[in-house]
């Protein structure tokens, strides 16, 4: 029986190789975050002026948004296919092994989407100083939306049709996240200090990375009893 | 006080209990709000500055109170059933739910009332109006995450772990809700200084608070007891009790 860590690792590698086998699973998020992005000036109307004020709000709702469609898949594969069960049956906390899910889907959908999002930045005109907090940002938050999503994803993983209904749970929850990122690009774009708002940042993600794999690894076994 | 647990965790024992409970709150409930009611709409002085519109706040203040305090008896009757496994905890969560999202909604629209007179305007994303309105989203999930389930035990499992992180999380929220509100918007509107309150319109407050802890106290015992029937619906002993006259 391999050890502890040695098993995680594998997991967590196993995790980003069956991810980057369908690369349209990583590619979708962020065509969907492109083209909700190019809504906006549509709707909004082109002025270059009020979309810049507009952009740090745009940039975060939208990956929130495209973050919450991603995360109703994060456990379904596994699912389906039984290895959740496996692992449930495997002498390790399932809270760990589900904790390698939720990273392996940070690293592929929350850190592409903050890797590219300088180009949607430069879409709606975001002032340039603000960009590598936009990174920043999004990279740190992603991984709080990962962590909650998992947990809604893991309560909801065995309803037929749950992908409306996890949307309905987590929603509530993102809110500080939102508050706390779109903050730090504000505060950035302005030309402040947005060290504070990372460092909430940082904390969400801190308490999140302790707490959240509980969460997940209780609403795995109540959906496997199901 | 292990006892006390243990017998609460026996459904016809509760079923008892709750009957005669409510049968001695609701007086209870009845003369409270009537007193609360007549004292701080006809007697308490109008207010210097609102005149007669402040009166609502015997209504939004006691509503939204037990509204945020419901979302805490609900998570820990989550934690009591995850912990102990007591059935009856996950009874008296499914009935905390609609009482509080009610309430909460409550709080809402008399708050909009409020505002209209006031502020001049039905909605403003102040930062309490917007907690109220997410705590309601958090009772509307809970709220939907049971009926998304077809077994209700695993329903009540799954509500119960929803419920403690929102329990964490509502901390949170409202703290960073209120800085955002104090960064990004005029504080040109602010609530009226409740700390400040004359007693003349506290103690009907106070009385306000109390009657609607208990109305929502008999609200939830009702809903478990009606939970109860449904469940045990073919049970001997709820017969008995029903033929008792319980």
């Amino acid at each position: 029986m391999p050890e502890l860590g040695t098993f995680l690792w594998t997991q967590c590698l196993r995790q980003i190789k069956s991810r980057v086998a369908s690369p349209g699973e990583i590619a979708n998020p962020l065509l969907f975050f492109l083209m909700v992005v190019a809504l906006f000036p549509i709707g909004l109307g082109p002025d270059p002026d009020r979309l810049a004020t507009l952009a740090p709000g745009i940039l975060w709702v939208v990956a929130l948004l495209s973050n919450l469609i991603v995360s109703g898949r994060l456990f379904a594969g596994d699912y389906e296919d039984g290895s959740l069960e496996q692992l449930a049956l495997a002498p390790y906390p399932l809270a760990l092994s589900a904790l390698t899910e939720v990273l392996a889907h940070w690293l592929l959908s929350g850190v592409t989407l903050a890797l590219v999002s300088p180009v949607f930045a430069l879409l709606l005109n975001l002032p340039n100083g603000a960009i590598p907090t936009l990174v920043g940002s999004l990279v740190l938050g992603s991984l709080c939306l990962s962590l909650i999503g998992g947990i809604g994803a893991a309560l909801t993983v065995g309803i037929r049709r749950g992908g409306l209904l996890l949307s309905l749970l987590i929603i509530p929850l993102y809110v500080p996240v939102l508050v706390f990122g779109t903050s730090a690009v504000v505060e950035a774009a302005a030309g402040g200090a947005p060290q504070i708002w990372l460092a909430l940042l940082g904390a969400v993600a801190a308490g999140g990375l302790v707490v959240a794999p509980l969460a997940i690894g209780a609403g795995l076994r109540i959906s496997l009893d199901n | 006080m292990w006892t006390i647990i243990h017998k609460m965790g026996s459904p016809p024992w509760f079923f008892r209990f709750a009957g005669t409970l409510i049968r001695w709150l609701l007086p209870a409930v009845v003369l409270l709000l009537v007193v609360g009611a007549v004292w701080g709409l006809l007697y308490a002085p109008p207010d210097y500055k609102q005149g007669n519109s402040y009166r609502i706040i015997f209504i939004h203040v006691p509503a939204a109170v037990v509204a945020l305090a419901g979302y805490y008896v609900m998570a820990i009757a989550g934690a009591m059933s995850l912990i102990w496994k007591i059935k009856m905890a996950d009874t008296a969560m499914r009935a905390v739910a609609p009482v509080g999202a009610a309430l909460t909604f409550v709080a809402l629209v008399t708050g909009a009332i409020w505002g209209k007179p006031t502020w001049g305007t039905w909605w403003v994303w102040d930062a309490r109006i917007t907690s109220m309105l997410i705590l309601l989203f958090l009772y509307l999930g809970v709220l939907a995450l049971f009926e998304a389930y077809e077994n209700k035990a695993v329903a009540a499992k799954a509500c119960a772990v929803l419920s403690l992180v929102g329990t964490v999380n509502i901390p949170i929220i409202y703290k960073s809700v209120d800085w955002w509100y104090s960064l990004h918007q005029p504080a040109s509107i602010k609530f009226t200084g409740q700390s400040a309150i004359d007693a003349s319109m506290l103690y009907p407050l106070l009385l306000m608070i109390l009657a609607f802890y208990s109305l929502f106290a008999v609200a939830v015992l009702l809903n478990m007891r009606a939970d109860l029937l449904q469940q045990h619906r073919n049970s001997a002993w709820l017969k008995e009790q029903l033929l008792e006259g319980n």
